[in-house]
């Protein structure tokens, strides 16, 4: 027992080292690319374990997580836009460009928004849960759609990253391990979170309500928690990146991106902790190199889509477990 | 007076557009349970089928024909290949299989008619206005949708009601195992019914051409509205279908017409217009979260 664990940990640290280490590999082997590639496998891997809690393990299929990636993105574009006009938003708030300061109101705005949308969600189930998430998405998609004064269809430039320390932002491998950071922490507590009670309860509710009743848990409570922590921490993923591309548009508040983040999340595994990463990893380099190899890449995208779906249950995640049993 | 006539009518012809996707959808949906997002697929299908062989022959009334067979015939090749293995998985699943059906449809159509939209002419002796009330000009083709429209949804108030396959299919909405048991081939059934549906969804999608430009992604414009119909009317429930898709279509008609004109009173005008835009398209999904407020299961929920 011992023994194992101190494989994991060693195995962790193995990995950590690893990703720390990807901007110098990137930069010995000249491709930059790699590095903004490995950033926004971060993000969108932060996005997708979000997601992946509030629908993996608490059964809530919910259509309409773009909503809160794409809030985030503006209340890093809006926060940035009022403090370069030097203005003052709804006329008391001050903008900023601290990431230290866009983060926790990322925070507070997401955590309003989903406790709004998942009050008024959770009320409903099944098919119906589905269609009101993605219908309060794309409420927010067209609101932001029509509001000309921060860009409109056309999305908002975010002229320079989010400070942070006095570090340099603009580099490339700073802001990738800043990202790290981010994410290394965001791992830490989702991990905890997901074998914790609280995260015990909410599988509970999704395996079987009625026992739970039984044991005197109010599911409704309990969801509603869990919808509101899955909104913040794809609010912060958008958040981030907002800050990496420097622009928000209303794109990311399409259903599309809900799509895109079920995608990874059902690719990597359903209700495993770090399936949503792979998930996310395996997609955005295969969006990579198909589109580089031809112009017909959302064909063969939507095929490995089918296939995946149709064929393997359980997602890379259950590959990597079969890997691991056979040789233990 | 006569504009707010004008765009009614023009709802109503949405309304009933909405509702021919919407009626193949709720009843895949009620049936069989499967979430389809590639119904916005089949719905280009018949479009593009239709218009291409429309330019071919030069006649409008021939592309039809072809525009519904292409899309029943699609609809039918999907269900036997993809949908099929869909039944007894979950809504998770079916909601990525047929967002990956998308992505393969959108990119044949690309790959087969290219990116630039057909603009596709009014049929001969339907382009001339006429007159329905003194001083209100209409379009004849946006009657003749109308037409279809409420055609369709007398046919099908018989063919469910008052025929045999109509009975099977009300039988298998209640109980699928029953009807399984009483010998009745389900899976044909299924089968026929998907056909069905996409048979809706491409006369909708050929009679949208002369309207909308025919393009790719034009199927997923329209699946989101006809999601919220399904939805607000009632998940398998035609007649839900029918009163939703009409509500909606006027609503939304509406709402686009008129809204960036009142809110020009009280701001500047290119602001009142792309927030009027921004809120007219808000419009449906309000109304279907406050319907399923108050109605979780939809306005007329199908007996079960």
């Amino acid at each position: 027992m011992d023994r194992s664990n101190a494989l994991k940990t060693l195995a962790a640290v193995i990995g950590l080292l690893a990703l720390v280490a990807v901007p110098i590999i990137a930069d010995a082997a000249g491709s930059t690319a790699w590095i903004s590639m490995a950033t926004r496998i971060l993000i969108y891997g932060m996005a997708a374990a979000s997601l992946n809690f509030a629908l993996g393990y608490g059964g809530l299929v919910s259509f309409g997580h773009a909503a809160f990636f794409g809030l985030g993105g503006y209340v890093v574009g809006i926060l940035y836009q009022t403090y370069a006009d030097e203005t003052l938003l709804f006329g008391f708030i001050p903008g900023t460009n601290q990431l230290l300061v866009t983060l926790p109101a990322t925070i507070l705005v997401t955590g309003i928004a989903a406790a709004a949308i998942g009050a008024l969600s959770l009320r409903t189930g099944g098919v119906q849960f589905i269609m009101i998430t993605l219908a309060f998405a794309q409420m927010l998609f067209f609101f932001f759609s029509g509001l000309s004064a921060y860009g409109g269809e056309d999305g908002l430039i975010i002229r320079r990253t989010n400070e942070l320390f006095g570090l340099n932002m603009r580099d490339r491998a700073t802001l990738y391990w800043v990202t790290l950071a981010i994410t290394a922490l965001f791992f830490v507590i989702y991990r905890r979170l997901t074998m914790s009670s609280f995260g015990t309860i909410v599988s509970g509710l999704r395996q079987n309500e009625r026992r739970m009743a039984a044991l005197g848990i109010e599911a409704y409570r309990y969801r509603l928690i869990a919808f509101i922590l899955s909104g913040i921490g794809t609010g912060i993923a958008g958040a981030m990146l907002a800050n990496v591309m420097r622009f928000t548009s209303p794109d990311l508040l399409a259903w599309h991106t809900s799509g895109q983040l079920m995608i990874m999340v059902i690719l990597g595994g359903v209700g495993t902790v770090t399936g949503p990463f792979l998930g996310a990893a395996v997609l955005l380099i295969l969006e990579d190199v198909l589109n580089a190899w031809t112009e017909n890449w959302p064909l063969i995208l939507g095929l490995v889509l089918l296939v995946v779906v149709l064929q393997a249950r359980g997602g890379l995640m259950a590959i990597v477990n079969l890997v691991r049993g056979n040789r233990s | 007076m006569l504009l707010i006539f004008e765009q009614i009518l023009n709802g109503v012809q949405y309304g009933v557009m909405l509702f021919l996707l919407a009626a193949g959808l709720t009843l895949i949906f009620g049936i069989m349970q499967v979430i389809n997002l590639a119904h916005g697929s089949l719905y280009m299908v018949g479009a593009y089928a239709g218009t291409w062989f429309a330019q071919e022959t030069g006649s409008f009334w021939l592309g039809l024909p072809a525009g519904l067979l292409a899309a029943a015939l699609t609809g039918v090749l999907i269900e036997v290949i993809v949908v099929r293995r869909l039944y007894d998985r979950d809504h998770l699943e079916q909601v990525l299989a047929t967002f990956a059906l998308i992505l393969i449809f959108n990119q044949l159509v690309i790959m087969i008619f290219g990116r630039q939209p057909f603009f596709v002419a009014m049929p001969e002796g339907l382009q001339e206005s006429i007159q329905l009330l003194p001083g209100l000009q209409y379009p004849p083709y946006r009657l003749l949708i109308i037409a279809a429209g409420l055609g369709v949804a007398v046919g099908l108030y018989f063919l469910i009601t008052k025929t045999r396959i109509g009975m099977l299919v009300r039988a298998g909405a209640t109980d699928r195992e029953m009807v399984r048991a009483l010998g009745v081939n389900v899976r044909l059934l299924y089968t026929v019914i998907f056909g069905f549906g996409a048979l809706l969804a491409g006369l909708a999608g050929y009679l949208a051409g002369p309207i909308f430009a025919v393009q790719v992604g034009m199927g997923e414009q329209i699946l989101l509205t006809t999601f919220v119909v399904v939805v607000i009317g009632g998940v398998g429930s035609i007649r839900g279908a029918f009163v939703a898709g009409l509500i909606l279509g006027v609503l939304d008609t509406c709402l686009r017409a008129f809204l960036p004109g009142i809110l020009r009173l009280v701001m500047a005008g290119p602001d009142a217009d792309a927030l009027g835009a921004g809120i007219a398209a808000m419009g449906i999904y309000l109304l279907m979260a406050i319907v399923l407020l108050i109605r979780p299961q939809g306005l007329f929920p199908a007996a079960h």
